[in-house]
């Protein structure tokens, strides 16, 4: 019975307000896709950098008779240089940091780089001694590289270390910038949202002053009054999250599915799996949204 | 049942107090016209008695409950035993008399049954029987305050607020919801009419407080509009049958 009544109070005030309910609808559902992708983001940003620092090593480059630079004199690392690298990577001090080492020659890295570079002009002059031989670590905890290129920057025959994560990390500020951009798109729409739904309560509650002056005067309870009321912000926001939910699981499944994924690539994408975590976030975060302004632009017609 | 203690109500911006240190008691099924002059404070102190506005100072006493220690969760629960009639009767436009009347008893959570039993008696007390199914503007101004009686009592409260119900009405009309009103304090409840109406309160012949700027100037037993005699503020002892047993 009361049930009946609220829900047609709700009916009533979305049908009279109908083109502000539409304006709610819309500018949550916006707000909420901003929400979304940057959330997807950052799942990706993620997901690439378990992936590929997984994969990132530590490359420590030995002398070449043509390199001058590091601690090199346009020497080749001597047998004994190396034997002392490997100790240095073997020391109490690095060895619990690394899961594993290999040692790449002169001949190993020209295959490397044949294979690599195949049919571009530079396979042609290159020869296996320009190369330089290499060991290449890799670290139990990537993020612990700087202990490693510190220590061997300055032994011996060393030419150069590098962390590959480095080459890696622009990517990852650019995906980072976006994901920022979108969370402060999505939260400059999501105050206009919070003040539309404010609004439109306010408007609901005034359009129907003398119900809500008569409730009050006959002893219905606050929560009574306030009811229909949140739940016609919630409504309204609900489509929109709903909307925007959708929006969020057709850009997964036809864009990154169906168009980034469908060529062969090494870089591993969101899935659907992630965007169905999204979902629900933006439903119950649109509602309880709504819920809170319409509570909260209600509560001046409840003074008593 | 009503119970001012030394009440005052200063509005803000305002120097001078709507009620100025109010002290008076209204007893069960008591009918008290309140009368006085344009702000004189009625409205102020009806607005209190439902707890609709709080005292600047003093305490306020209705059926039992001390207000100023009444939560505002409470208040609704509070005011579902008063009953409120205004002169512009409140009634809503787009809703008939029947449903009219019967809104009143769903916001505060009555069963269907309750409704359609309550509503139709309440009518025919106030003799709209056969209107049940007319929207407000199809009555005349008589009937619809009848209307906001019927919905102001069909909760059966302790007590009814009336603020000037006959101010729009011609005499034959208020006559006849004096006569209402004055069936209903019969039943048991406490009637407060605050009142322009000379008229009225000369004939009805009952219990009349009169302010002035906000003070009681006059309390007088079954009083006219007017005072010829002087002025009495001292409250006398209650009628003979009601005992200090039924005071609050």
């Amino acid at each position: 019975m009361r049930l009946g009544l609220i829900l047609s109070e709700v009916g009533h005030g979305l049908r009279r307000n109908v083109s502000m309910v539409v304006s709610i609808v819309l500018v949550t559902f916006i707000s909420l896709t901003f929400v979304g992708a940057a959330i997807l983001l950052q799942q990706q940003i993620n997901q690439m950098k378990g992936y590929w620092y997984d994969r990132a090593q530590v490359a420590v480059y030995l002398c070449t008779q043509y390199d001058v630079g590091g601690n090199c004199n346009s020497v080749e690392a001597t047998a004994q240089q190396k034997a002392n690298i490997e100790q240095v990577l073997k020391s109490a001090v690095l060895a619990p940091l690394i899961q594993h080492y290999d040692f790449e020659d002169h001949q190993a890295a020209f295959t490397r780089y044949q294979k690599q570079f195949a049919g571009s002009e530079g396979t042609s002059f290159v020869t296996p001694d320009f190369l330089p031989e290499t060991f290449w670590v890799n670290l139990k905890d990537p993020s612990q590289s700087d202990a490693v290129v510190e220590r061997m920057s300055g032994v011996p025959g060393v030419e150069d270390v590098v962390d590959q994560r480095k080459y890696l990390q622009p990517i990852f500020d650019a995906l980072n910038a976006a994901s920022i951009t979108a969370v402060g798109i999505a939260g400059l729409m999501l105050v206009a949202a919070v003040l539309l739904i404010a609004t439109t309560i306010r408007l609901s509650a005034f359009s129907r002053r003398r119900e809500l002056g008569i409730m009050r005067l006959v002893g219905a309870s606050n929560r009574f009054i306030q009811t229909p009321f949140v739940l016609e912000g919630v409504v309204a926001a609900l489509i929109g999250s709903v909307l925007a939910s959708g929006a969020i699981v057709a850009v997964v499944k036809f864009f990154v599915q169906g168009y980034l994924n469908a060529k062969p690539s090494s870089t591993p994408f969101v899935d659907l799996g992630d965007a169905f975590i999204v979902v629900p976030i933006l439903i119950v975060g649109g509602a309880g949204l709504a819920a809170i302004s319409a509570a909260v632009a209600i509560r001046r017609y409840l003074k008593v | 049942m009503i119970r001012f203690d030394q009440v005052s109500k200063l509005y803000a911006g305002n120097t001078r107090p709507a009620l100025n240190s109010v002290s008076l008691e209204i007893l069960r099924g008591e009918f008290v016209f309140l009368v006085g002059a344009s702000g004189s404070g009625k409205s102020s102190f009806l607005r209190l008695v439902l707890k609709e506005e709080n005292p600047s100072s003093g305490q306020i006493h209705v059926l039992g409950q001390n207000l100023g220690k009444l939560t505002s969760r409470k208040v609704p629960y509070f005011r579902r035993n008063i009953g409120v009639v205004f002169q512009d009767f409140r009634l809503l436009p787009q809703k008939n008399v029947f449903d009219n009347v019967a809104f009143s008893l769903q916001v505060i959570g009555k069963s269907k049954g309750f409704i359609q039993e309550a509503v139709p008696d309440v009518l025919k007390m106030v003799g709209l029987a056969g209107k049940s199914g007319r929207l407000p503007h199809e009555l005349s101004g008589g009937e619809q305050q009848r209307v906001a009686i019927a919905r102001a009592i069909v909760n059966k409260p302790s007590i009814l607020l009336a603020d000037e119900p006959t101010g729009n009405l011609d005499p034959a009309t208020s006559a006849g919801i004096m006569t209402l009103l004055d069936r209903i304090s019969g039943s048991g409840t406490t009637v407060v009419m605050a009142t322009h109406d000379a008229g009225i309160v000369d004939t009805m012949k009952r219990r009349v407080i009169e302010l002035v700027s906000g003070q009681v100037v006059r309390d007088e037993r079954k009083g006219g509009y007017q005072t010829h005699a002087v002025p009495i503020q001292r409250q006398e002892p209650p009628p003979a049958g009601v005992g200090l047993g039924s005071r609050l």
